[in-house]
């Protein structure tokens, strides 16, 4: 199962876990599954197909270009993160 | 791993070696050839923004507002449109409503009401120099004139500049429907902090219980301008057909036509837009300012509209990076081992939300291990303008605190900076606050460079005068890119990318697929594309192009090769399979062929040979750096002088030493600049009071030594051949380390931007005093 | 409107005449009359150097000149730096040291170097800075501005 970190500021929708596992192959289906056990969570952090405005995903270290398609190993990394653009 | 690189231009390529675990030896990688658009640019031939000319051109100016905050309660456009010579004349009601419409131009999601009102202001305006009105006329000085008839009837509010003052309570609200967003959750009321973000990892009560010392400071900085000597200009041509066609200065085609099309709501195919060459962008060229309003002034005459910011308004009108307010505290043990940080970071957005808040939290405590850490930041918004990216964007404010406080507490410990840093240094499975890990990370060698380094190990003598050291970080990012490549009957190649190229990244490209081809790099010939003749490509930004751009150069080789490699099979009657490919030549058994020779019977074995290819690399890449400064300061006037400066970065590969050494001395430069002297300057009505160069006053070449740079090479792993973005890491460290240096040569430590004179001066007289 | 003036003047080694306003700068008459695009505006007020030509031999700020006021003057803009088929030196020079990044402020310190060449043939680093200092770079940081202007004065005297 993925890892999935829960930054502090969505903690309210975990019941303060800081990091929950969840099951599934691309980001669509890891949101599913946490959705059923932290109703909320997915909609905070997706919006469409696509990341929520402002947010940014990061699996095992990328930031994730393919919004809820991107795919997720088994022992996969989930942070959810500010997004970041440059100059 | 590192060399000193500065004087030495000769073309060798670099020595066999290992990447990514495939042995490489470059014939192009690592050379120095002569850039493709060179001699275009030393001759005055390369076409920049304000170089288009077409038949019928009008020419287009911007009324602004004079004051930082009022209500608009009427425009009077009637004098002027009568004016003879003016054929248009427009006003934020002849732009669509946008309400609440969002888009995601790949870097990031903007408000379309925000940036549409940030063109042409609705109803109100939140910053002095913000648009209001535009003219189009047969002449730049007939549209100056006839912006003096336009009578606009303000109703002035009161304003607030200062990003704490913005955040009180009792501050003017200057938006009724920004809401505190907590990563997505919405607060309830109205504010002017439209950001809070928190981070957290282990238990930063227990960390600072811990700790031998902790040092705890605050900094401040001033809005600073990215500067780039090329104003805005963008030339729209709203065809009889409703086909917009915009000649621009812009850091991204793609994401200026979109941004253009949403702010219009037109299709995105309605328009077209051609990236002229760009005179510097540094961030601030990524945001649409005149490209939508030229388009509805060209839709109302029919004619072209060339329009052509001056430099007062590129001061007053486009993006300064945020003022900041920053807290940091740090607790170390005895031994230096870091043990707990803290901090609480306030950046000011300008006139609408999406400062850069997020970066600044994420690169504050980048370059350390730190087992206990808390960051709180905040995106504020107030009445200056809308801030823009700058180069590491929101990473310099960050940095000057958090490695400001690193060098106190190498002091207080008496620990070497470079040790103390060496000993919490971020390297591969260090995780940061936010959360990921690092992948393989340059920091350590190049902190070991720079305690080996020349300038290091040097003495400095003399009264007044101190060295400093300090760290920088930025993430780069990958992102999306395009291109195609055409192969000619002589073995040339012609490269169309779609990244704009302000720095030589066309040269840069051009060598990853000359590589990857084993020709010569001049024999790549590199353009770039507008929108409709070359695939999406995101922005030249986030140091993201001989990155991400090269890899699609490199995929586009490797799509050549397989091509080619079909063709050799064809006249050698074999499977394309058993064909082979190496230094430029493809065999099979004892047949062999060029690349070159193969091109020439391109013809005759099927036509012509187009590889293409897109990519969308995931960052980040992770920049890191280390800048050692030696200064003077004038006992008198406090007046700071670099005597000695030396930057040293992991580039991961240096594609062109010459072009990344160019980099870090450019960003070197404009750090200093930062640090030393650069500001706005507003008086208590919320005027910019210097927005001149002459005022805003920008280093010179007078100014400054020569900035030596030392490339550390730590591959990326995520890169076929081991780059890393190298753009704008080299901003980061430099108010830090002459913070240190300033330091050591004046014993006071300064903690506000810009270290001018008269703050080191004052600095000064008020330690002598004390004592 | 005020009616144009006449001005006849010898640009890059050719008579050029033409009409212009009183309010006409020559850096506008240069880039929008007679489509000598090479000389770059940077602020309009004498701050950046990016328009830099020469006028009798010395530079200037061309934003900064009247255009009635070339009345009779020879000019010399960056399109008239390289000598026929040939860059300059200091063209040359510049693409060798990877002296130019975007390239808005090449044009200006090409032609404000080469009244620096013209008048010291030898300058030392801090002469380069100081006469260079009316000119604006945000790109390069100078070091291989300084390092070009190096070069050339050294190809310039191998040259003599
Ligand atoms: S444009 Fe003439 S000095 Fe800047
Ligand atoms: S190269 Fe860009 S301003 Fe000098």
């Amino acid at each position: 199962m993925a890892t999935v970190f829960i930054p502090p500021q969505m903690r309210d929708l975990t019941g303060g876990a800081d990091r929950v596992a969840a099951a599934g192959a691309t980001l669509r289906e890891v949101l599913r599954a946490l959705e059923a056990v932290h109703p909320g969570l997915a909609a905070r952090v997706a919006l469409g197909e696509g990341i929520a405005p402002g947010l940014a995903v990061s699996i095992d270290g990328a930031i994730t270009a393919r919004g809820l398609l991107a795919p997720v190993q088994p022992e996969s990394e989930i942070h959810i993160l500010p997004a970041i653009g440059g100059g | 791993m590192a060399t000193k690189t500065s004087p030495d231009k000769k073309k060798t390529g670099k020595a066999a070696d290992t990447t990514n675990g495939e042995p490489q030896a470059f014939k192009v990688i690592g050379t120095r050839p002569i850039r493709h658009d060179g001699v275009d640019k030393v001759t005055g031939r390369a076409i920049y923004g304000a170089d288009v000319q077409m038949a019928g051109l009008v020419h287009g100016r911007i009324l602004r507002s004079p004051h930082a905050h009022a209500r608009i309660k009427a425009i009077d456009m009637s004098a002027a449109e009568k004016m003879p010579g003016v054929v248009a004349v427009v006003t934020g009601k002849d732009m669509p409503d946008l309400r609440d419409k969002m888009a995601d131009l790949g870097e990031g999601t903007v408000n379309l009401a925000h940036l549409g009102a940030n063109c042409l202001a609705h109803g109100k305006v939140l910053y002095k120099g913000q648009a209001v009105a535009a003219v189009a006329a047969t002449s730049p000085h007939i549209a100056e004139e006839a912006l003096k008839k336009i009578k606009v009837e303000y109703e002035p509010l009161p304003a607030v500049t200062w990003v704490l003052d913005a955040m009180k309570d009792d501050a003017p609200l200057l938006h009724d429907n920004v809401f505190t967003s907590e990563m997505g959750k919405l607060g309830k009321q109205p504010s002017n902090i439209a950001v809070h973000l928190h981070f957290e990892k282990g238990d930063v009560e227990k960390g600072f219980a811990e700790a031998d010392v902790t040092i705890e400071r605050e900094y401040k900085t001033a809005s600073v301008h990215q500067g780039y000597i090329e104003p805005h200009v963008s030339t729209a041509l709203w065809n009889h057909d409703c086909h917009l066609t915009i000649w621009t200065s812009t850091q991204g085609a793609f994401t200026a036509r979109q941004q253009t099309a949403e702010l219009l709501q037109i299709a995105i195919s309605q328009v077209t837009v051609v990236p002229c060459e760009i005179g510097g962008g540094f961030g601030g060229k990524i945001s649409v300012y005149l490209e939508p309003v030229a388009a509805i002034l060209s839709r109302k005459c029919g004619r072209p509209v060339k329009m052509i910011m001056n430099r007062n308004e590129v001061f007053e009108g486009t993006g300064p990076t945020p003022g900041s307010f920053v807290r940091v505290k740090l607790g170390a043990k005895k031994d230096g081992r870091l043990v707990a940080g803290e901090a609480w970071l306030a950046y000011d957005a300008g006139a609408f939300p999406g400062g850069m808040i997020g970066p600044g939290c994420m690169c504050v405590f980048s370059c350390y291990d730190l087992p206990n850490a808390r960051v709180d930041g905040y995106d504020v918004v107030l009445n200056k303008p809308k801030t823009a990216a700058y180069r590491a964007p929101g990473a310099t404010q960050a940095a000057f605190a958090c490695e400001s406080v690193i060098d106190e507490l190498a002091e207080k410990l008496g620990i070497d900076p470079i040790e103390l840093r060496l000993k919490n240094a971020a390297r591969e499975g260090t995780r940061r606050v936010d959360g990921p890990t690092y992948p393989r990370v340059g920091l350590v060698e190049t902190l070991e460079a720079a305690r080996n380094s020349d300038h290091w190990r040097s003495k400095l003598t003399g009264k007044n005068r101190g060295r400093g050291i300090a760290c920088g970080y930025w993430f780069n990012i990958g992102l999306k890119s395009s291109a195609a490549a055409n192969v000619n009957p002589d073995g040339t190649v012609t490269l169309v990318e779609g990244s704009t190229d302000i720095g030589g990244t066309r040269t840069s490209v051009a060598m990853q697929l000359a590589e990857t081809l084993g020709i010569a790099a001049e024999d790549v010939h590199p353009q770039v594309g507008d929108t409709d003749s070359v695939g999406y490509t995101d922005v030249t930004g986030g140091s993201r192009v001989t990155f991400a751009t090269g890899l699609a150069a490199y995929e586009v080789g490797l799509d050549i090769r397989r091509q080619m490699a079909a063709r050799a099979a064809m006249l050698w009657e074999c499977k394309p399979e058993e064909v082979t490919f190496a230094d430029g030549v493809f065999r099979r058994g004892d047949k062999s062929t060029s690349f070159k020779e193969l091109a020439g019977k391109m013809h005759q074995t099927g036509g012509a040979v187009v590889g293409r290819a897109t990519v969308d690399p995931e960052g980040p890449s992770h920049g890191f750096g280390a800048h050692i400064a030696d200064v003077e300061v004038d006992p008198d006037t406090g007046k700071v002088t670099v005597l000695r400066y030396t930057a040293l970065q992991d580039a991961g590969r240096a594609i062109h030493p010459s072009y990344v050494e160019g980099q870090m001395q450019g960003g070197s430069v404009q750090g200093i600049g930062w640090a030393l002297n650069e500001e706005y300057f507003y008086d208590d009505s919320g005027r910019m009071r210097n927005a001149s160069y002459l005022d805003y006053r920008m280093p010179t070449a007078f100014d400054l030594p020569m900035i030596d740079t030392i490339i550390v090479e730590v591959p990326n792993p995520a890169h076929p051949y081991g780059v890393r973005g190298v753009g704008e890491t080299p901003i980061v460290a430099p108010p830090a380390a002459l913070a240190a240096a300033i330091y050591r040569a004046a014993g006071v430590r300064l903690r506000e931007l810009p270290m001018a004179p008269h703050r080191v001066w004052t600095a000064k007289k008020m330690t002598n005093d004390e004592c | 409107m005020v009616k144009k003036t006449h001005v006849s003047t010898t640009i890059n080694g050719e008579t050029a005449e033409f009409l212009c306003e009183p309010r006409q700068s020559l850096l506008e008459i240069l880039r929008d009359t007679l489509e000598l695009t090479g000389s770059k505006e940077g602020c309009n007020n004498g701050n950046c150097g990016a328009c830099t030509v020469l006028m009798d031999g010395l530079p200037v700020n061309s934003c900064l000149v009247l255009a009635v006021e070339a009345e009779g003057a020879t000019i010399t803009t960056i399109e008239g730096i390289a000598e026929q088929a040939h860059l300059h030196p200091l063209q040359q020079c510049f693409l060798e040291n990877a002296a130019l990044q975007c390239g808005i402020c090449t044009p200006g310190f090409i032609v404000a170097a080469k009244a620096l060449l013209d008048r010291n043939p030898k300058p030392t680093e801090h002469d380069i800075r100081f006469e260079l200092a009316g000119n604006l770079c945000r790109c390069t940081g100078y070091d291989k501005i300084v390092r070009a202007v190096q070069d050339a004065a050294a190809a310039l005297e191998g040259k003599h």
